[in-house]
């Protein structure tokens, strides 16, 4: 345990060889000539996640009924999931209860990509008892763009999108009682989104609830 | 007059969140017409401690103690979930001698979690004895976590990759014995209460929920269970090895808070089934897995969920390469199974509120995060 756990410590944990680019060792020819201005370096492609296509009867399945709604249809470590377009993310979850047995929702959740102009990943997980199989719908969503809620389909993701509203800020279009439902009544700010940071609080709450400067 | 007389008038009651059969800080606003419950507002949020936030400023392995925290009555099995997903991001399995241990230590955990719920459950209903009782047996189970991590509730057990420690001397003779001690001891419970007429008319037919209603509303674990449906994750997809194991999946068919206390009942007898099995057969070799001394998953994600002593227990792990999660995001089964106590107590008196809420098996480190 001590061995992985001293960050700042005369040993910071270098990654094993091979791992991570080295800093190429630059030839010495080049060092005598006046270095030509560098192109300004191709900016890396973002890593992305080696998912691949997705390819059952489900899918195309879903891929027929909703057309240009769903994105792709994709599987990554054998988990399956559903890329789709905003609108098109509840009339899927919809068709995936009423036509495919995914009757249980196991959670909704959020994931902040700040500096992507579709700010949200919006996160459903389904289950299917008869199937026994787990499929995510993934959408992306801009900040302020208001999804709907899937209280119709789902009565469970009441509380869940409650807590996405809760530290994300997305509002779900009629939700019936989206109040914000860990954080206090009154709280300022979104504590899950990447520009809230750790040691960040709402200070004004923290003096007038608690009775004390700060809360760190 | 006699028309006010007759007229009904409604009271708002708070209970909680300092109120001992909340089993923690639950707060629970009753809309009451004299002992009838109308409605219900859970207010939450009391113990939020921003786990999810700190997993993004933490490396993996720094996080994993933090889960402990969450339902800390079952330690283990929120580690073990969260080691399972770091482990399936890496796409590395822990070594059979680890599965081995995981499973005993975890099955322990949900014989400790239950025995924990059993006493508090029947203390709530004004049954004092089975809570000393459980205690008693419960201390077994966490003596042999000490004895095998030093620690007691927060064990930090487990590795992602494999196991923190080494069995220590005398380990499986520790758990043979509580399995033999253990199975007597249930049959004794079950005499106090299975068939007392004060346990029977508080619990019978209080608080049901069926199996669709379940589906509904995301209730799963025993509640599910409860309702006649057949559906545990350690049979339905199975993790750590617990396709080796011969057990049941016990099932009642009303749903209500009476079968769910058989269930669990049934379900202690079915760990130490489970315990017994996995104990005479610990396979020799390392316990950990092939994992980097720096873990930093490739870009993806997964969502891993685990059989917790209280339902779904999962976890969804993003990774953007670095060695910090990039989002961890807990779907805890008290927070989802307590959505339901509104509709399981409409309707119902006040003091079934208390026996739901005990039914639930709620820890609200897990609810609140």
């Amino acid at each position: 345990m001590a061995d992985e756990q001293n960050p700042g410590g005369s040993e910071a944990p270098s990654p094993p060889g091979g791992e991570g680019p080295k800093p190429p060792a630059k030839p010495a020819a080049d060092a005598a000539k006046p270095a030509p201005p560098k192109p300004p370096a191709p900016p890396k492609p973002p890593a992305t996640m080696a998912a691949t296509p997705w390819d059952s009867d489900l899918a195309r399945a879903v891929k027929e009924q909703f057309g240009d709604g769903v994105l792709a249809t994709s599987t990554y470590l054998g988990q399956d999931f559903v890329v789709t377009k905003p609108e098109s993310a509840i009339p899927v979850l919809e068709y995936l209860k009423l036509e495919a047995d995914f009757d249980y929702l196991v959670d909704i959740t959020a994931v902040d990509w700040p500096k992507r102009a579709e700010r949200f990943d919006l996160v459903y997980i389904v289950y299917s008892f008869p199937r026994n199989q787990r499929v995510r719908i993934k959408t992306q969503i801009q900040d302020g763009f208001e999804p709907r809620t899937a209280i119709s389909v789902h009565l469970t993701a009441n509380w869940l999108e409650r807590e996405v509203f809760d530290m994300f800020g997305i509002r779900f279009a009629g939700h019936p009682d989206l109040r914000r439902i860990l954080m206090p009544e009154d709280w300022q700010g979104y504590p899950l989104r990447k520009d809230y940071g750790i040691l960040q609080q709402d200070v004004r709450w923290v003096q007038e609830n608690l009775g004390i400067e700060s809360g760190q | 007059m006699p028309d006010t007389f007759l007229d009904s008038t409604e009271l708002v009651l708070n209970m909680g969140p300092q109120h001992p059969s909340t089993h923690g800080v639950l707060r629970v606003i009753l809309k009451l017409d004299g002992e009838k419950v109308l409605g219900t507002d859970c207010v939450i949020g009391y113990l939020h401690r921003g786990v999810e936030k700190i997993a993004e400023n933490r490396t993996y392995v720094q996080f994993n103690p933090y889960v402990d925290r969450m339902d800390y009555v079952a330690a283990i099995s929120n580690g073990l979930g969260y080691c399972l997903a770091v482990e399936k991001l890496l796409n590395v399995e822990a070594p059979p001698r680890a599965k081995a241990v995981r499973v005993i230590l975890t099955e322990l955990n949900r014989i400790a979690s239950h025995l924990l719920w059993l006493g508090t459950h029947a203390l709530d209903i004004g049954a004092i004895t089975p809570v000393f009782y459980c205690f008693r047996e419960r201390e077994e189970a966490l003596k042999i976590f000490e004895q095998y991590c030093g620690a007691r509730l927060t064990t930090h057990a487990f590795r992602i990759g494999g196991l923190q420690y080494e069995t220590y001397e005398g380990f499986e003779r520790d758990v043979r014995e509580f399995c033999t001690m253990f199975l007597p001891k249930v049959d004794e419970y079950e005499e106090l209460l299975t068939n007392n007429r004060i346990w029977v008319g508080r619990l019978k037919g209080i608080g049901i929920l069926t199996g669709d209603e379940c589906k509904e509303y995301g209730v799963t674990g025993p509640l599910l269970r409860a309702a006649g449906v057949k559906w545990d994750l350690r049979k339905a997809q199975p993790y750590s090895g617990y396709e080796q194991y011969d057990f049941e999946i016990p099932t009642r068919e009303n749903g209500d808070t009476y079968d769910r206390y058989i269930v669990r009942m049934q379900e202690m007898r079915q760990s130490v089934r489970i315990m017994e099995q996995a104990v005479e057969g610990i396979p020799e070799g390392p316990i950990m897995g092939k994992v980097g001394k720096v873990i930093k998953p490739p870009v993806g994600e997964a969502y891993v969920s685990i059989e917790a002593p209280k339902g779904e227990l999962g976890y969804y792990v993003v990774s953007d390469g670095s060695t910090q999660p990039y989002r961890v995001r807990v779907r805890p089964p008290s927070y989802v199974n307590l959505q339901a106590l509104d509709k399981m107590v409409r309707g119902a008196l006040i003091a079934d509120v208390v026996a739901v809420i005990g039914t639930l098996d709620i820890v609200l480190g897990e609810v609140d995060r």
